[in-house]
């Protein structure tokens, strides 16, 4: 592929702390190679800022492959920006055209408060996991992994939905801040394996609970979550979330 | 000197282990409970070793600096997991997975704990498959398997190219169940800061609150470091961003060992540098070894596109040098092969730093298998193709759509274009048998030790082994050390070692802050990775390495000087933490220079140019080399190396020939 060069308007949020009031500022940045990922656009920013003696923005990261769930950035209004099924760490910047402004915001859900600039606090998610999303198996307790063999069919679903990287932009894209999508793909991964069945009602009970608790919203079948979600997670695990929620309310 | 012992256990090989679990002494129940561990990192071997305590009764706190214990690192492992099940009935055993790593990591890892991993590595796959973890599966409903590197059966278990996403998330659910029932505390955004030593044992941290900035004493009757790898020493590499080696080195400044620190890690199939801006490389797993092969064109500077280079004018070179292994062959071999080719002048791409990894022929084959399979007569080229790539997606999916999002080139219609990255560290703290650094009460887990690889670990390793530690080996082994402690009360951190400790991070937090000079802090990342990759990476010698010491030191220097960085102390700020990280890898860059000077034999990765023979091989030598560097902190660019001899009673160390 042919690198071109881009020069951009940014518009990016900036809030000092979670107490202060945020509001966005407007940069310049230019000579953008259009091989670059996004964060390293924002690092190529930073280091302006940094060189002019400004404080640089603060946006979480870590992998930068798409896997860890870390960044968040909503952009131009969409979580993770406009390429489908892609984290905004593996977002070129060959996807933007010379000239074009560009819109960044931190994920704004009332469960999922700022910190800082482009950072959030994703907390409520362990939470939700450590209501229920786990087998009861301690150490030692397993039998031999093929002595419980799992139809290839319920294996691959189940590894579809176990994809989900907790990243949060089904909450993000939600005008609800559902995270319907995020509890029922772990709720579903462990629906589908045997190994997830004694546990199965008691399981879904609580981590909507939790859910419910952390106040996020409820679902109301947008479907927007499926569209912006990275990893593509289908919104059959939400009907399928639906299903297990009731029948464990019928015991 | 100070005598390394390393508590191998006496007896047989076979039952060493099994012995020692059968007499190490335990702590009861009720002792449990009062007995406080500190867990310094979320990853396989922190996640794995934090749930296993907590479960076993013990209270637990864990700490990660990222906003949640399951975004640890290895959350990006893809290949696989190796264990010695012998599933596939093609003569694997605890024996031949022993074996293959010793010989993979040339001979330079220790007979005793190697034997113990690949022992406890059957039970690994058994515990994650009952937590839920969805590895792939054949259509009779059993386990698959895939080959990796340095092997000759297929041993590895995988779930598509996310293998470690799926372990850790396994792992992070059995830490998340104790973090519900309240066994363990979890402090993600905290970063260790520095060890807490009490009459020489260790007994808490200091760590900072990445929010807040604030610093906070904890007190552990034990200490483990599950903090990872340090490949970030060389700015670019195949890790996440803020892997970092800040926890081992504050751990070796106060008196742990640092062990083989100049074992690195080259990975040969990694998508290539692209331009300046580069902030990180991405990895493309060694499993696409299993199923495409490493070309180069025969002529130099070929400018063709490579689906219009013949066939004929193709060399394949690893299956022409090592007939045996081909494509297989371990990673530093591979590694050094593609250097060698590129180096010559046979490089592809626009920066002719990069070979082609091309799934044509195997694509094609899985096509016709599966053309057969439905039973398709005379299947046409293009349907061979359609049915080949569906296998191949199951199979690397995700790889594939990675490499298509960086490079914007679609690897299912044009070969791969790879080049070798920084990638794992087999360097990292010494331990003993039961994982214990030479500070009495601190341990360290997974990557962070330098246990199990010797010289170069072999693909699908890494993750047996932090699970191996976490789940299987301290549980047991810090029965040995706790059960002497059962009488130590908790430490109120008010304690006068805690309140000193924690003064002198405070210090150097201050002094960061008030250097207020020009640079920012990547820029002598950047400096640094640059000499560490030129004269401390794939190939090594004396001049390049003398160099690389002074260069480090005035690189030190101007660092403490001229190092910028905006924001205040008391408030999240990354590029403080950045700061922290850097400083601590400028120091460690020059331990490992070091190490490497003293190496003057090549091994494994480790590839001193002064040491090869006729055919460009790594050449050995046992006589005077057959130890692991133990390295002891004597101050700011001082230190003094102990020896550790490597005994081999069952192998017979050779020379690696996977011709
Ligand atoms: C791209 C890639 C692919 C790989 N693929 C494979 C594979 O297929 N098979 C295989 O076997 N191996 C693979 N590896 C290697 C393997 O993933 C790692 O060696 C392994 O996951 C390391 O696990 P760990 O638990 O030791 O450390 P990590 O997973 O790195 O975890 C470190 C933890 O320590 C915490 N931490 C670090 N410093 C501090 C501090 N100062 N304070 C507080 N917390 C701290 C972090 O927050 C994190 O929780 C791969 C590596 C990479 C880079
Ligand atoms: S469901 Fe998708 S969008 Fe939501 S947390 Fe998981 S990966 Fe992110
Ligand atoms: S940084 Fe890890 S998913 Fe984007």
């Amino acid at each position: 592929m042919s690198e071109k060069k881009l020069n951009l308007t940014l518009k990016v949020w900036r809030q000092k702390n979670a107490k202060e009031a945020g509001n966005f500022i407007t940069y310049k940045v230019t000579d953008i190679s259009t091989d670059m990922s996004f964060l390293e656009m924002f690092d190529v920013l930073n280091e302006q800022l940094i060189n002019k003696g400004e404080e640089p923005i603060a946006f979480d990261h870590d992998c930068r492959e798409g896997i860890c769930g870390m960044c968040s950035m909503y952009i131009n209004g969409r979580a993770h920006g406009p390429a489908q099924g892609t984290t905004t760490c593996q977002l070129h910047m060959r996807k933007f055209k010379d000239g074009d402004t560009i819109t960044v915001e931190p994920w704004r859900a009332s469960s999922f408060p700022v910190i800082k600039d482009l950072v959030v606090d994703r907390s409520a998610f362990d939470h939700i996991i450590s209501a229920g999303g786990f087998v009861s198996v301690n150490t030692g307790n397993a039998q031999d992994a093929n002595n419980l063999p799992v139809p290839k069919n319920d294996a691959d679903n189940a590894f579809a939905a176990a994809a989900c990287i907790g990243c949060g932009a089904c909450v993000a894209a939600c005008k609800n801040s559902s995270a319907m999508l995020f509890v029922s793909a772990k709720v579903s991964q462990l629906a589908l394996l045997p190994q997830g069945q004694i546990e199965r009602e008691t399981r879904v009970l609580n981590m909507v609970k939790t859910m419910d608790d952390e106040g996020f919203g409820s679902c109301t079948n947008t479907g927007a979550c499926e569209a912006e979600c990275p990893k593509e997670i289908s919104v059959e695990n939400i009907a399928r979330l639906n299903r297990e929620y009731l029948m464990a309310n019928l015991k | 000197m100070t005598k390394l012992n390393s508590k191998i256990p006496a007896g047989e090989l076979e039952t060493k282990w099994t012995k020692y679990k059968s007499t190490v002494p335990l702590v009861n129940p009720a002792n449990k409970r009062s007995i406080e561990i500190i867990v310094v990192g979320s990853g396989l071997a922190g996640a794995s070793a934090a749930a296993s305590l907590a479960e076993l009764g013990y209270k637990v706190k864990c700490y990660c600096f990222q906003d949640s214990p399951r975004r640890a690192h290895s959350i990006a492992a893809q290949g696989g997991i190796n264990a010695a099940k012998n599933y596939q009935n093609d003569g694997d055993s605890v024996y031949r997975l022993f074996y293959d790593t010793v010989k993979g990591g040339d001979y330079r890892a220790r007979e005793g704990n190697v034997y113990r991993l690949a022992e406890v590595s059957a039970n690994i796959i058994d515990q994650c498959v009952a937590q839920g973890v969805p590895f792939a599966r054949e259509y009779g409903g059993y386990l698959s398997n895939r080959s990796f590197g340095g092997t000759q059966v297929q041993r590895t278990f995988y779930a598509a190219g996310q293998t470690g996403q799926q372990l850790l998330l396994g792992a992070y659910s059995a830490l998340e169940r104790q973090v519900g029932i309240g066994t363990v505390t979890m402090y993600s955004r905290h970063e260790m800061l520095d060890i807490v030593l009490i009459d020489g044992k260790a007994r808490g941290i200091i760590a900072r609150d990445l929010v807040t900035g604030k610093l906070e004493r904890h007190f552990g009757h034990a200490v483990l470091l599950c903090t990872g790898g340090y490949g970030n020493v060389f700015y670019l590499s195949t890790n996440a961003m803020g892997s970092n080696v800040t926890a081992a080195w504050k751990a070796h400044r106060k008196g742990a060992f640092f062990g083989n620190p100049c074992f690195t890690q080259i990975h040969p199939t990694c998508i290539p540098v692209s331009g300046d801006h580069q902030s990180k490389l991405t990895l493309m797993s060694e499993s696409l070894r299993n199923d495409g092969r490493i070309w180069v064109p025969k002529k130099k500077d070929d400018n063709r596109k490579p689906v219009d280079i013949p066939e004929e004018e193709r060399d394949y070179y690893l299956e022409r040098r090592y007939p045996a292994f081909g494509n297989l062959v371990p990673r530093d071999v591979a590694s050094r092969a593609a250097k060698e080719r590129c180096d010559a002048g046979y490089g592809v791409g626009t920066s002719k730093m990069a070979v082609y990894l091309d799934f044509t022929f195997n694509t094609m084959r899985y096509g016709r298998i599966e053309a057969n399979k439905l039973g398709i007569q005379n299947p046409s080229e293009a349907e061979i193709k359609k049915l080949g790539k569906e296998v191949v997606k199951e199979k690397y999916g995700n790889l594939f759509e990675m490499y298509e999002k960086i490079t914007g080139e679609n690897p299912y219609e044009t070969p791969m274009r790879i080049y070798p990255a920084v990638h794992y560290t087999m360097g990292g703290l010494w331990v003993d048998y039961e994982l214990m650094t030479t500070v009495p009460g601190l341990y360290a887990l997974g990557e962070a030790n330098f246990s199990d690889h010797g010289a170069n670990r072999l693909g699908a390793s890494a993750l047996m082994q932090g699970l191996a530690d976490g789940y299987f080996v301290i549980p047991y082994t810090i029965g040995a050390y706790l059960s002497g402690d059962i009488r130590t009360k908790s430490i109120p951190t008010d304690h006068p070692a805690f309140v000193d400790a924690e003064k002198k991070v405070q210090e150097q937090l201050d002094k960061l802050m008030n250097i207020k000079g020009m640079k920012s802090v990547d820029h002598f990342h950047k400096k640094l990775g640059k000499i560490m990759w030129d004269k401390c990476g794939m190939g090594r010698n004396e001049k390049g390495l003398t160099e690389a010491i002074s260069e480090i030191r005035a690189l030190r220097e101007e660092f403490w000087k001229d190092v910028r960085i905006p924001g205040t102390q008391n408030e999240m700020n990354l590029e403080l933490e950045k700061a922290g990280r850097v400083a601590d890898f400028i120091e460690l860059g020059e331990l490992m220079c070091m190490d490497a000077l003293n190496r003057k034999e090549s091994c494994g990765g480790h590839f001193r140019e002064e040491s090869q023979t006729e055919e460009g091989e790594a050449k050995r030598d046992d006589d005077k080399f057959s130890y692991v560097s133990a390295w002891e902190y004597k101050g700011i660019g001082s230190f003094e190396m102990h020896k550790e001899e490597l005994v081999f009673d069952v192998v017979h160390p050779s020379q690696r020939s996977y011709k």
